[in-house]
């Protein structure tokens, strides 16, 4: 057990983070307007499928005289434009056409899966079209020479980094800007913000569109960062997770990374244990640990952000935090017994987090008030 | 007499009506979808008929036809009895895994006269589905946690914990097997096969059977009118004296317990009379097409059911003649779906008068907070 070790976890969970995070914010922007979002997976599985096939029909369309990064990034901006309009049949049926919203994602998420497998049964193995690469790792100059540090954060692909930003992006844009004001105006009491002045359904219309294209970076991730081709039904219920994520991130998009981070922990553990580098009991322990300073951290952030002066809140989250390290320390200093466990169960976590917090049992998870209604002007 | 005659007739324009909207939602959903053969370069015209004939053509055909339709009607009565009762309960896929599980599991782990083993066998399923549905319904009365985001998350609990019960050196696995799968169900578990040499199993009349008593339940008996109220006014319900929390739990339990029932059919019905992973993937979400294209009603969730299984079967003959993916099919069952849903889509497409009648059911509630 070394620092290699050690930030190799912290990197593998970021990277599995990324395309959950995505997720949770693309479902954050459209609930915090008021519009219910099953349907992450749905745009996130289009996404992926349109990043290949934007990113190799552009590498053909230009013989492959351009470097491969442009058509990469053709793939991501094809995979944002199409998982938007998927989006935009979301909030076209829920908006417009007043269908009940669970019903209009379950829609979204069908029809995703019959033409994603449509296409690459008729067009993309057929062809056995190949993809055209992965995004190169960047290096941030000089942050990335830091041990430890600069290692985890600052020598990842594109994406990771852009989800890092549009994470702290959003978080400020929703509590701090007229934008964000209005938007959980409308997801709170759309009849108020209607009194004065705001366009409830244009600003949800927006929101929808605008979420969904994050979920395409989502999707596109896979694809383009991570296994470099189209695989039927990619996605394997991330978009889910992501759905998960944002709840038990309490739709805070700050929130949201950490419950991400927190899920991403428990799949790079599992990655871990089954290459035999930890047993199951440590990565029990590790888990506990980093998931209560995860928790500390994201309630510290938002009170640092809320400026609420508290002290006996600041003492609490003192704890947490040196809890949190103990049990690391005790999961790395101790020689651990071998016990069986199904590594399942650790996928479990992410579903099961999200029950408790709904039901109440480790803090509220309050969704915003006009969720699932559409609205009609008086 | 004359205002009899008239009163039958009106009704029967009011069945029109309502037949209408589903029937051109399907004929559009196959309008819309051909586009897409058409695009693979194939004759939609020639597609649709290679897959009406893979659905009824010989009795081979029509016995898978009721074969496909089984689960579907089942599970879509699942999800239309929770909607009569405000709940939508998204988790059918879940308790359906739950259901079968249990029912493989008491299918071949003892052994007794089929009289007993088969009812048994499909009472543990429908009681572990009753079971994965109960929870959230109980979350919800008691905390006020939204069942649509619950039953997704109840869904993924048990693909999980299933998939590692059939995994390997799981307490389901089957001895010496490559594939993840359990043992098959002794023979005294398996449904009797109600025409010699096919694959029809009993199941069918079960799942009729089924249809009729959830129509009885939901219409003549005081739990059906509590169900009902409490789904179209939990206040109103409230105030009349009905326990709501109680009748929560009770409709999610009921529902569970029909995908429970259609999970377990499946495994006693067909060979090889195992659960394996992928099994019926994707039922328990086809299924609400199902439901709403059924309006909800248990006999028009019957007619749907029928639709959905005849395109299932007759997908691979379509297939197989002319190369259109199976997965057209998928493309067709949500474009109805989204058809139904929105209809007035439809009534703008074919100038459909709305009627004011009678609003559509509200389906989902407020989103989790105070109940």
């Amino acid at each position: 057990m070394d620092s290699v070790f050690f930030s190799g976890l912290f990197f593998l969970a970021l990277v599995k983070a990324t395309p959950i995070a995505f997720g949770a914010m693309a479902g954050l922007m459209s609930e915090r307007s008021g519009v219910i979002n099953i349907a992450i997976e749905g745009m996130m599985l289009t996404g992926a499928m349109m990043a290949f096939l934007g990113s190799v029909i552009f590498n053909d369309l230009t013989g492959g005289t351009l470097p491969k990064i442009y058509s990469l990034l053709a793939g991501l901006i094809v995979a944002m434009i199409s998982a938007a309009l998927v989006a935009l049949l979301h909030a076209v049926f829920s908006i417009h056409y007043k269908v009940d919203q669970i019903i209009s994602g379950t829609v979204i998420n069908l029809l995703s899966v019959g033409v994603t497998n449509f296409v690459a049964n008729a067009y993309i193995d057929p062809r056995g079209l190949a993809g055209v690469g992965v995004f190169p790792v960047i290096n941030i100059p000089i942050l990335s020479e830091i041990p430890l540090i600069g290692r985890i954060f600052f020598s990842h692909q594109p994406l990771v980094y852009l989800m890092l930003i549009m994470v702290a992006v959003l978080q400020y844009a929703l509590f701090k800007t007229p934008w964000g004001l209005r938007t959980r105006a409308v997801g709170e009491h759309p009849r108020a913000a209607d009194t004065v002045g705001i366009n409830v359904n244009r600003r949800r219309y927006i929101n929808v569109t605008l979420g969904g294209a994050l979920a395409g970076i989502g999707g596109a991730f896979l694809v383009l960062e991570s296994v470099g081709r189209f695989q039927k039904l990619m996605t394997t219920g991330r978009g889910f997770i992501a759905l998960a994520a944002l709840i038990f991130g309490k739709w805070t998009s700050v929130g949201a990374l950490g419950s991400a981070l927190l899920f991403g922990f428990a799949e790079a553990l599992g990655v871990r244990l089954q290459l035999g580098d930890v047993n199951e009991l440590q990565a029990l322990a590790l888990l506990a640990g980093i998931g209560i300073i995860v928790l500390a951290g994201a309630w510290a952030v938002l009170k640092l952000i809320r400026r609420g002066a508290d002290q006996r809140r600041n003492r609490t989250i003192g704890i947490l935090a040196s809890a949190g390290l103990a049990s690391i320390a005790a999961a790395l200093l101790f020689d651990w017994p071998s016990v069986e466990i199904p590594i399942q169960f650790l996928g479990l976590m992410p579903y099961i987090a999200t029950v408790l917090v709904l039901a109440g049992f480790v803090g509220r998870a309050i969704p915003p008030a006009a969720i699932g209604k559409p609205y009609e002007k008086a | 007499m004359a205002t009899s005659e008239a009163r039958r007739s009106s009704r029967r324009r009011a069945l029109l009506g309502r037949l209408a909207i589903p029937l051109l939602a399907i004929f559009t959903a196959l309008i819309v979808a051909s586009l897409a053969m058409v695009l693979s370069g194939t004759d939609p015209i020639k597609a649709y008929l290679a897959l009406a004939e893979g659905a009824f053509g010989s009795q081979v055909a029509r016995v898978e036809t009721l074969i496909k339709a089984t689960p579907f009607l089942l599970a879509g009565l699942a999800i239309a009895l929770a909607f009569r009762g405000g709940l939508f309960n998204i988790g059918v896929e879940g308790q359906l895994f739950v259901g079968s599980a249990v029912t493989v599991f008491i299918g071949y782990s003892v052994e007794l006269p089929a009289a007993i083993h088969i009812p048994l066998a499909l009472l543990g399923g429908m009681i572990g589905g009753a079971v994965w549905a109960g929870i959230p319904g109980y979350l919800k009365a008691r905390n006020g946690a939204h069942e649509v985001i619950t039953t997704i998350m109840f869904n993924f609990i048990a693909l999980r914990i299933i998939s590692w019960a059939i995994g390997v050196g799981g307490p389901l696995r089957a001895p010496r097997t490559v594939v993840p799968e359990t043992p098959a169900v002794f023979e005294s578990a398996r449904l009797p096969i109600l025409i010699p040499d096919s694959r029809l199993h009993a199941g069918v009349i079960i799942a009729v059977i089924a249809a009729f008593v959830v129509y009885w339940l939901l219409w003549r008996t005081v739990t059906g009118f509590e169900l009902r109220t409490v789904g179209a006014n939990p206040n109103a319900a409230r105030y009349a004296g009905i326990n709501v929390e109680f009748n929560i739990v009770r409709t999610m339990a009921l529902s569970g317990a029909l995908a429970g029932l259609s999970g377990g059919i499946q495994v006693l019905g067909l060979a090889p009379y195992t659960f394996t992973t992928g099994f019926n993937v994707g039922l328990g979400f086809d299924s609400i097409a199902v439901a709403v294209l059924g309006s909800i009603h248990p006999f028009g969730v019957a007619l749907a059911a029928l639709l959905f299984g005849a395109m299932d079967a007759g997908a691979r003959l379509m297939q197989l003649r002319t190369k259109v993916p199976i997965d057209v099919v998928t493309i067709v069952q949500g474009l109805i779906l989204a058809f139904v849903a929105a209809d007035q889509i439809i009534r703008r497409l074919y100038r459909i008068r709305t009627e004011t009648e009678e609003g559509p059911v509200s389906l989902s509630q407020s989103w989790g907070g105070g109940s």
